[in-house]
């Protein structure tokens, strides 16, 4: 649904995105992370047509929108960053405005604003000049006028900057339930988010791509090992000593009553362990396997990235 | 045809929803009809030349830069010019849409101005055809002042400079006919062809000269294609 390959964006001489390719599946929700200033909000802008890239391609419902951007942007729900908004319109008549834009028919214009007002919560707001609405609601109206012409590809740039905590969670649980059946590009700077709405992620910065996985596989990605926190009832060393005898196993640390064993990424080892120290005749109390956080792989992606330069 | 029409009527409402439109629309009354007074007065003539000649054009040119100045300057500074174009909307239906919403308000007082010469009637016997063929000119000059501030209002996301911007190209094609005298003459009559007042004597005498109405419609064409390339080009900054 969206190609991008080899996209490259310089403002005069200063390089914002630096040869990224990436692909968005239909239907998929894939989150756009990076710190600020990494390129995502350039990225989005030029897959909605509002910027040319330097160089590359891209694609957005298989039109190539350096050649065909009206049909491409037919296609297309867009959120921009700041939400910005015509503040001398009602909700409704700017609802109108953009549908008639996006060539909605006469008829169902109506029908639609009815439909996203009641999506959106908006209804006793239908008539407000959007000049007098609150962050929160301006916010609304942004993603009521990205769903009125019902696209297959939402891009979506920061949607829950600057609102508050209930209206953060109401947006991402939109955003998912919008995900079901459209394919959606989401871009954050919260990790949490990401986590919670996406499936897939593209880790970014300073113009480039630094990860790209499905959520659940990124924390094998980063460190190549998987950790498993184990606590036993027994003497600490003789575990540990059985315990870095399983084969496969990479290391075992001791720290805080816990064991940390660290194996091979793509293997359960939860098994094997499990087996070794009821063996030994010791007691297992808890074993976990311990997810990176997005945090964590963030950070040190980010950071092995310096230290690579 | 329809996004056309979609954004024009658009800004033309914006216009009424700001008070801006009516204190211009307030303010070129209250100025027009003191010179129609003093010219009505001085020389018991039963006709609005005298008006619009020369201080009534200037009025017209003032007032279209300021209607025009934030067209897109506007849009471009609080950012709404992201989803204009981001929308699938052409940029030349952008900038028509646009221009003719403001020919809209212009047209509408310019339309305001009718009293005049229906005063004419009440206490004379006006000829109408010069005051037909003189609105008809104020209308094309109209269309060249608000095409030249839709261009200038492209180029900037500052109100005011798009309106010195206007207001410079309008008087330098104002004045590039003050020229013709002094130039060689043959220059001096390409001086005076280029020359937005040249036209207007004419237009106001009752004489529809083709050559006005094409130098008029050829300016706003000329114009506002600038403005479509200049918004185009925002896209490759």
């Amino acid at each position: 649904m969206i190609r991008v390959e080899n996209l490259t964006k310089y403002y005069g001489k200063r390089l914002a995105v630096d040869n990224i390719s990436f692909n968005v599946g239909k239907g998929e929700i894939v989150g756009f992370l990076g710190p600020n200033g990494a390129g995502k909000t350039t990225t989005m802008r030029i897959l909605t047509g509002f910027l040319a890239p330097t160089r590359g391609n891209v694609w957005v419902a298989d039109y190539d929108m350096s050649q065909h951007s009206l049909e491409a942007r037919q296609h297309i729900g867009y959120f921009p960053e700041a939400m910005p908004l015509y503040s001398d319109m009602t909700v409704r008549s700017y609802l109108d405005f953009s549908s008639k834009l996006r060539g909605l028919d006469k008829n169902r214009i109506k029908n639609r604003i009815e439909e996203v007002v009641d999506i959106c919560h908006l209804e006793e707001y239908v008539d407000v000049l959007i000049g007098k609405l609150s962050k929160g609601f301006r916010q609304r109206v942004g993603v009521a006028q990205a769903i009125i012409h019902e696209p297959e590809v939402l891009i979506l740039d920061e949607p829950t900057i600057g609102i508050d905590p209930i209206q953060v969670a109401m947006t991402r649980q939109l955003i998912k339930e919008l995900g079901k059946e459209r394919t959606v590009l989401l871009s954050t700077h919260i990790l949490p988010e990401v986590s919670m709405t996406c499936e897939r992620v593209i880790i970014i910065n300073e113009g480039r791509i630094i990860a790209e996985d499905r959520i659940e596989n990124l924390s094998s990605l980063v460190s190549g090992s998987k950790r498993i926190r184990v606590e036993v009832e027994g003497p600490a060393e003789k575990v540990a000593e059985r315990l870095r005898q399983i084969k496969g196993v990479l290391q075992v640390s001791y720290e805080d009553s816990h064991y940390i064993v660290e194996c091979p990424a793509g293997q359960d080892f939860r098994g094997k362990i499990t087996q070794t120290i009821v063996q030994g005749g010791w007691t297992l109390l808890s074993l976990e396997s311990i997810e990176m956080s997005l945090e964590d792989i963030f950070l040190k992606l980010t950071t092995e990235e310096e230290a690579s330069q | 045809m329809r996004n056309t029409t979609t954004i024009a009527l658009r800004e033309f409402k914006s216009y009424l929803a700001s008070p801006m439109a009516y204190v211009v629309t307030g303010i070129f009354l209250a100025l027009t009809g003191f010179l129609f007074s003093i010219n009505s007065v001085t020389y018991y003539e039963t006709s609005i030349r005298g008006l619009w000649q020369t201080w009534g054009i200037i009025l017209l040119l003032l007032i279209s830069s300021v209607l025009t100045m934030r067209l897109l300057a506007e849009e471009r500074k609080m950012g709404t010019l992201e989803l204009l174009l981001t929308a699938p909307v052409r940029d030349s239906e952008v900038i028509i849409g646009k221009f003719l919403g403001s020919l809209g308000i212009l047209t509408a007082m310019l339309a305001l101005t009718f009293y005049y010469p229906i005063l004419l009637m009440w206490f004379g016997d006006p000829d109408w055809g010069p005051i037909a063929t003189g609105y008809l000119g104020l209308f094309l000059v109209g269309c060249t002042a608000l095409a030249v501030g839709l261009f200038a209002s492209s180029l900037t996301s500052n109100q005011i400079v798009a309106a010195v911007v206007t207001g410079g190209i309008l008087f330098a094609l104002w004045f590039v006919g003050m020229l013709a005298d002094l130039l060689p003459e043959a220059l001096g009559e390409v001086a005076s062809y280029l020359s937005l007042s040249t036209y207007i004597p004419d237009f106001m005498r009752g004489v529809v000269d083709t050559r006005g109405i094409i130098y008029y419609l050829s300016t706003t064409v000329l114009f506002l294609f600038l403005a479509i390339r200049s918004l185009a080009s925002s896209r490759w900054s």
